[in-house]
């Protein structure tokens, strides 16, 4: 089903969100800073909040027009809404919230039935509960459970991981994707924490400053980000600008400085010289004493260790060669290299893994 | 002795069914204060503060103006319904109703607004419209504020003097409450009935703050 989002415009304050977008996949990742619009948006496709201009659609369903006055009111949407914080009514039972959302299924609800729901989401043990007792991680199941037996047509889910702690969100995540695998109804997902889009989403929407930067499949638009900013957002850790050289045979070749790259030379407009480079942390392979190392990889980087800045399994290496490129590898990786800051080691980078960027 | 049973039961009477008649509007108030934006709003709110601000007695004055014989709505009342209201029973419940109004309508605002807009929000993306939300959210999520406003109203109305004796007088037996009994007694050298009306008094309040105390925690979490 597709949710259809044309000229929608809100103006609030000094903030101007400004949407033009289809969304199709199964799962759509609404990703940006906090600021950037992402609440708001949704707040809008939910009925929460009207816009100034624009119309919404989901399927075959007008929910906004505003040129002719149509919004559809929050209750005759089907549109189910997890805020960040779960929103669950204090005054009622885990069990008195999914009976007050269960009223409108009706007959549509079969498959989301509470049994089945509970079921799924693992909440069973949780009914007599009072929603002040639960915990964090049991507060967002429950929520997602409302918003399932309400029988919705479409799912906004918004941060619902935010303020949950690490170990407890890779604990819901996978409820998440049983939630996207077992009802079948279409999501959009906003956060902005990229391992939870990847785990969840097909697609990816990138917001900025109430504005849609890039919309495509997911490793798309991590691998290709469109514009200097989503590549800033969606965090591409190498961000460096570079000269273009020359292009034959599909292959570019860039310069930064003393060192040249090959990068694959698709999309380039005619005539661009000035390009960014961008390449992603964990496309970044390093070994050490790489002298008889053949490899496929186009380009062959040596460096000196700058620093490594543990990042949870992850540990992130910035080299310095001859222009500053970060890698990201697994705390194994690095102690099988026994890297440490002043050690030589070569980086390899395939070239379709170096993705440019046209400026202005 | 039956004259001070008389007047105990006639103001309780009194109060209970001026807090009862102000209740449907004063919470429907409250809530249009807190949560929508209309025009002429300052002006309803200030209109609706002013028995707190003037003299009670001037309050009255108003209300006799108003409801008396001559005034138009007593002319109304008179014609439409055949009642009449200035200088009896009803005077004295339009009386406490009207000063009591005020306090129930501020408590009611702050109660509602301390709900969270979002959690009826929510409510309405699970499909219930907006009576049903206001109802099974709104309501009960702002229930201590609403109950401490009606304690509140009834209070103020089991004391209400100034109004009361502008607009319904001091008629023994048709229109005394124990604030204008206190005050008959007093003018007429009965101090020792005075001093018993005022123990009454205060035995009312603290059943009123216990009875409160009980509705609120009974359904605490």
């Amino acid at each position: 089903m597709t949710l259809a989002l044309h000229g929608v415009r809100l103006r609030a304050g000094g903030f101007t969100l400004e949407i033009e977008a289809e969304f199709t996949a199964r799962v759509t990742g609404l990703f940006g800073a906090s600021g950037s619009g992402k609440t708001t948006l949704v707040e809008i496709i939910a009925g929460l909040r009207r816009p100034d201009a624009g119309r919404i659609c989901l399927g075959d369903t007008v929910l906004t027009e505003v040129a002719s006055g149509v919004s559809l009111p929050p209750e005759r949407r089907r549109i189910g809404y997890v805020p960040q914080d779960a929103a669950l009514f204090p005054h009622l039972s885990v069990d008195g919230n999914l009976r007050f959302a269960e009223r409108r299924a009706g007959a549509a609800g079969e498959a989301f039935s509470r049994s089945h729901v509970c079921t799924v989401l693992g909440i069973g043990g949780l009914l007599s509960r009072r929603v002040t007792d639960l915990s964090g991680g049991e507060r967002q199941r429950v929520a997602l459970a409302r918003a399932l037996v309400s029988a919705p047509r479409l799912l906004l889910l918004d941060e619902p991981l935010a303020g949950i702690d690490a170990s407890l969100k890779e604990a819901i995540l996978p409820y998440l994707q049983r939630i996207r695998d077992e009802f079948a109804v279409p999501m959009v997902y906003v956060s902005h924490a990229a391992q939870e889009m990847i785990a969840l989403c097909d697609d990816l929407a990138v917001l900025s400053s109430g504005r849609l930067l890039q919309l495509g499949a997911i490793d798309e638009v991590f691998r290709q980000p469109a514009t200097p900013e989503v590549a800033r957002i969606v965090g591409v850790e190498t961000v460096q600008p570079a000269r273009l050289v020359e292009v034959r045979d599909g292959l570019a070749t860039v310069s930064l400085g003393p060192v040249s790259l090959s990068a694959l030379a698709t999309d380039l407009p005619h005539g661009t010289t000035a390009v960014l480079v961008s390449i992603r942390a964990e496309d970044v392979i390093l070994i050490k004493d790489a002298g008889a190392v053949q490899t496929s990889a186009r380009n062959h980087l040596t460096g000196t260790v700058r620093a490594i800045v543990p990042a949870g399994p992850i540990v992130r290496i910035e080299l310095d060669c001859g222009f500053p490129l970060v890698a990201m590898l697994t705390r194994q990786s690095v102690e099988e290299l026994q890297l440490a800051p002043g050690v030589r080691v070569s980086a390899l980078v395939k070239a379709p893994h170096v993705h440019l960027i046209v400026r202005g | 002795m039956s004259d001070i049973f008389q007047v105990t039961l006639f103001t309780l009477g009194i109060a209970l069914l001026g807090t009862m008649l102000i209740v449907p509007p004063g919470v429907a108030l409250g809530w249009a204060l807190a949560r929508r934006r209309w025009p002429g709003k300052a002006v309803v709110e200030t209109l609706v503060a002013l028995p707190l601000v003037i003299p009670p007695v001037a309050t009255g004055l108003v209300l006799l103006k108003l409801f008396g014989r001559h005034g138009a709505l007593g002319r109304l009342f008179e014609n439409v319904f055949g009642v009449e209201i200035a200088f009896t029973w009803r005077a004295v419940v339009l009386a406490t109703g009207v000063m009591a109004f005020p306090l129930l309508v501020r408590t009611a605002r702050v109660a509602f607004e301390e709900v969270p807009v979002r959690l009826e929000g929510v409510a309405r993306t699970l499909g219930a419209g907006p009576l049903r939300v206001f109802f099974t959210i709104t309501v009960p999520l702002a229930r201590r504020g609403l109950m401490a406003g009606c304690v509140l109203a009834f209070a103020r109305a089991l004391g209400e003097f100034g109004a009361t004796v502008m607009v319904a007088g001091m008629i023994p037996g048709r229109t005394i409450t124990l604030a204008l009994g206190i005050y008959n007694d007093v003018l007429l050298g009965n101090d020792g009935a005075a001093f018993r009306l005022l123990a009454i008094s205060v035995a009312l309040a603290f059943a009123a703050v216990a009875l409160s105390e009980w509705l609120t925690r009974r359904h605490a979490p």
